[in-house]
């Protein structure tokens, strides 16, 4: 069994066709024939995404690599559209396609009265083909073609709503931070066709040993491995696509789009491209200790620090965002300790229960008719029950209750940091325990201020006449929120499946077993699941005995916290802001991080820009420019006076001339 | 003996005495075309005795080509000072100088 070529460029090229449809022909195909076109084609694309994993799981097929395109050769460099497709890819391209599938169907219900219904769509379904390109991709330059594709459709869809301001400043905010990642990414890629030869993946990871006596010396006397070089570029690129600190601003403010979005790409797969872009480069990352060490440091920092940012935040949707930051840290973590499996393994774990939280905030947000301030809620459970039950099992599954989905990853993640000896790996050990706490924390805040406790808003009818008014007074509703219809509930509840069950077949092939085989290259001295998989008896083993060790029971605590502060005693939540008023400003302000950045960045860019353009554009380039205008003004001015307009000046100039050019000829001309 | 050099010298007084004519003269086109032709005629001088001194032809040809082409220069300059005359009642050199710069 072989997978075949037709298969494959069909997967690709489905979505892309109903995007193109939706797109161009909306207007002709209406609101239904958009959303039928594009369900259509991803809806063929996952079908045959899991095909090819049947293929090649339980096939036996072997890894496909092929070039299917010449894009353009120039001199020695040649690039391809071509695919690699191995059990790495295989999965990626089934949750991809997994999620974006019920992200469309969801879309129906949360789009329903939107203008811009058929634009979405395509946007969407474009989204879907641009991921599949840079994840099927077998070479650097179509990875960072679909990098770039994804990046700007993302930015399409966080200035979905164009005419609000606010939306405009997040999609330019995130296209800003987003370039200054890829910058180091198309460093990096450079990299490799220099000291590599080659952009094909597997030319280039063949030719890999060569990197370890080259160094890059750009200071004098402080050389840089040329690995070290390549996976730190590499992975700057990483940082602003998966959103690690210090480039995780844009993140946040990306949940000006709609929630759809927020789930698919802000949360399930864009964001993910980093960590499968580094996963992939397994082959590079493990020539580096610096560079993992790096990797380790800033997904550790990002997995403690954001989370705790979720727990003061008020907006549902960014308590999620803020989740997904820290979540995207644990996963980088996992890579900083060569647990790569670990990583796409999360990865994989977190695209099922994050886009579950994010469509569940999306369907509370549709009940609360567009408020998305969790000081107005509460008490909602039973108003909208199903939406209530795939919350709390998507929050268990993202809190790591032994058992869920989330669990397994998080879990082998923080042993496997625990069983690191890279350099870092003991602030990292640190940052991912204390992350659970948080995690549990700012979890179940968010369910009790949500679903229980007392309803904070109240029924006022006759008030603000329909659905999509953006503009009632906080807190006070037209009608009582209700449940969401089918097509909202039928993803929550397909995602649920998922996020309560795909733990358990899958952990022992994909972070212990040989799932991976040589799609990922881990070395011999580091191979920490290696060695935590000599102690792997099972999942239903590894459920009771996770029972017994301390990330369920911080976890734990950190329910209880948010259980005794937020239901119990929510009087105690004013009480606790009070006495850390300090620490509550500095969450509350991001660190600043942003106003920092404003500050440097964007007021240190516009003053530079001024300076450049008063100081050499209206100085000197004008200055010049103006300034030959001007000499030749003046010199012609005097020049016309030579034309007096009488005949006999110019005959007297004529013999003049010759009688210059003959005494001339006669004093030199002897020649 | 007449030799080479009296022509040229009467040549290059023709000349001179043309080429006066052209800057001297303030008052009349007239004058100016006149000037021309006598400059053309000092050149036709020097063809001949040249000609005749060298024993070649050539140059006699070439001062009947001169005669032609003044003949038709004339004709022409005259009928350009008759249509401006019209225009601008006035041949005086000094006034023309429509071209000032």
């Amino acid at each position: 069994m072989t997978l075949s070529q037709g298969i494959l460029l069909t997967i690709v090229l489905a979505p892309l066709a109903g995007s193109l449809l939706a797109g161009l022909f909306g207007r002709q195909i209406g609101r239904a024939g958009a959303h039928t076109v594009t369900i259509l084609g991803v809806a063929l694309s996952c079908a045959l995404s899991c095909y090819v994993l049947y293929q090649l799981v339980w096939g036996g097929a072997p890894t496909y690599d092929q070039n299917v395109y010449t894009w353009f050769e120039v001199g020695q460099l040649s690039a391809h559209v071509g695919f690699l497709v191995d059990r790495l890819t295989a999965m990626m391209m089934v949750v991809v396609t997994f999620v974006s599938l019920m992200v469309h169907v969801y879309t129906i219900g949360y789009m329903a009265d939107d203008d811009g219904y058929q634009r979405f769509f395509s946007y969407i379904a474009l989204f879907t083909f641009s991921m599949l390109m840079l994840v099927m991709s077998n070479n650097f330059l179509q990875l960072f073609f679909g990098w770039e594709a994804v990046g700007l459709v993302s930015y399409l869809l966080i200035g979905f709503w164009y005419k609000r301001p606010s939306a405009i400043y997040a999609n330019l905010k995130a296209f800003l931070v987003n370039r200054v990642g890829d910058f180091g990414f198309i460093l990096g890629i450079a990299a490799v066709l220099y000291w590599l030869g080659s952009l094909d993946y597997a030319q280039a990871f063949q030719q890999a040993g060569r990197l370890e006596d080259l160094t890059l010396t750009l200071v004098p006397g402080h050389p840089w491995h040329a690995a070290t070089v390549i996976g730190v570029l590499l992975f700057i690129g990483a940082m602003g696509k998966s959103a690690q600190v210090p480039l995780h601003v844009w993140l946040p403010d990306s949940m000006e789009g709609p929630t759809p979005i927020s789930a698919l790409i802000h949360a399930a797969t864009m964001v993910t491209a980093g960590i499968f872009m580094v996963a992939r480069m397994s082959p590079l990352y493990e020539l580096s200790e610096t560079a993992l060490s790096f990797v380790l440091v800033i997904g550790a920092t990002t997995a403690l620090f954001t989370g705790l940012i979720g727990i003061v935040q008020n907006d549902i949707k960014r308590v999620v965002a803020y989740s997904t930051l820290s979540q995207l840290g644990y996963m980088t973590v996992a890579l900083g300790v060569s647990a790569y499996s670990g990583a796409v393994y999360h990865l994989m774990t977190h695209a099922f229960f994050k886009a579950l939280l994010f469509l569940g905030a999306g369907s509370v947000i549709i009940a609360m008719h567009h408020e998305q301030d969790m000081r107005y809620m509460g008490g909602l459970r039973k108003y909208m029950p199903v939406t209530y039950i795939t919350m709390w099992i998507g929050s268990l599954a993202l809190a790591g209750m032994p058992g869920f989905a989330g669990f397994f990853s998080k879990d082998a993640i923080i042993e496997a940091v625990g069983a690191s000896q890279r350099a870092g790996s003991g602030y990292a050990y640190f940052c991912v325990m204390a992350g659970v706490f948080v995690t549990a924390l700012y979890s179940f805040r968010l369910l009790y201020l949500t679903f229980h406790g007392k309803e904070r808003f109240t029924v006022k009818a006759g008030h603000g006449a329909h659905h999509d008014d953006h503009h009632h007074e906080p807190g006070v509703l037209a009608h009582p929120p209700h449940e969401s219809p089918w097509v909202v509930t039928l993803p929550l509840v397909m995602l649920a499946i998922p996020s309560l069950l795909i733990g358990w077949p899958t952990i022992g092939p994909m972070l212990f077993g040989d799932y991976f085989g040589r799609s990922i290259v881990v070395g011999e001295a580091h191979d920490v699941l290696g060695e935590l998989g000599a102690e792997f008896h099972g999942p239903l083993a590894m459920v009771l005995h996770g029972f017994t060790q301390w990330p369920f029971w911080i976890a734990f605590a950190g329910f209880a916290v948010a259980t005794y502060v937020y239901l119990i005693d929510p009087a105690a939540a004013d009480r606790v802001r009070r006495a850390l008023k300090p620490v509550h400003e500095l969450l509350s302000h991001k660190y600043w991080i942003d106003e920092l950045y404003y500050a440097v960045f964007a007021k240190g860019g516009v003053r530079l820009g001024r300076a450049f353009w008063r100081g050499g554009d209206a100085a000197v380039i004008d200055g010049a420019i103006d300034g030959s205008a001007a000499l030749v003004a003046r010199a012609a001015a005097t020049l016309r006076g030579l034309q007096s307009g009488f005949l006999y000046h110019y005959a007297f100039a004529m013999i003049f001339g010759l009688v210059l050019l003959l005494a001339g000829f006669w004093l030199f001309g002897h020649v | 003996m007449i030799t080479l050099s009296h022509y040229i010298v009467l040549g290059t007084i023709l000349f001179c005495l043309s080429v006066a004519g052209v800057f001297i003269n303030r008052k009349n086109v007239i004058v100016l075309l006149m000037a021309i032709e006598l400059m053309l005629l000092a050149v036709n001088v020097n063809f001949v005795a040249f000609s005749r001194f060298l024993g070649d032809a050539s140059g006699q040809v070439f001062v009947f080509f001169i005669l032609t082409v003044a003949a038709a220069e004339s004709a022409i300059g005259l009928a350009i000072l008759t249509l401006l005359f019209r225009n601008r009642s006035t041949i005086n050199v000094a006034e023309i100088d429509s071209m000032k710069g």
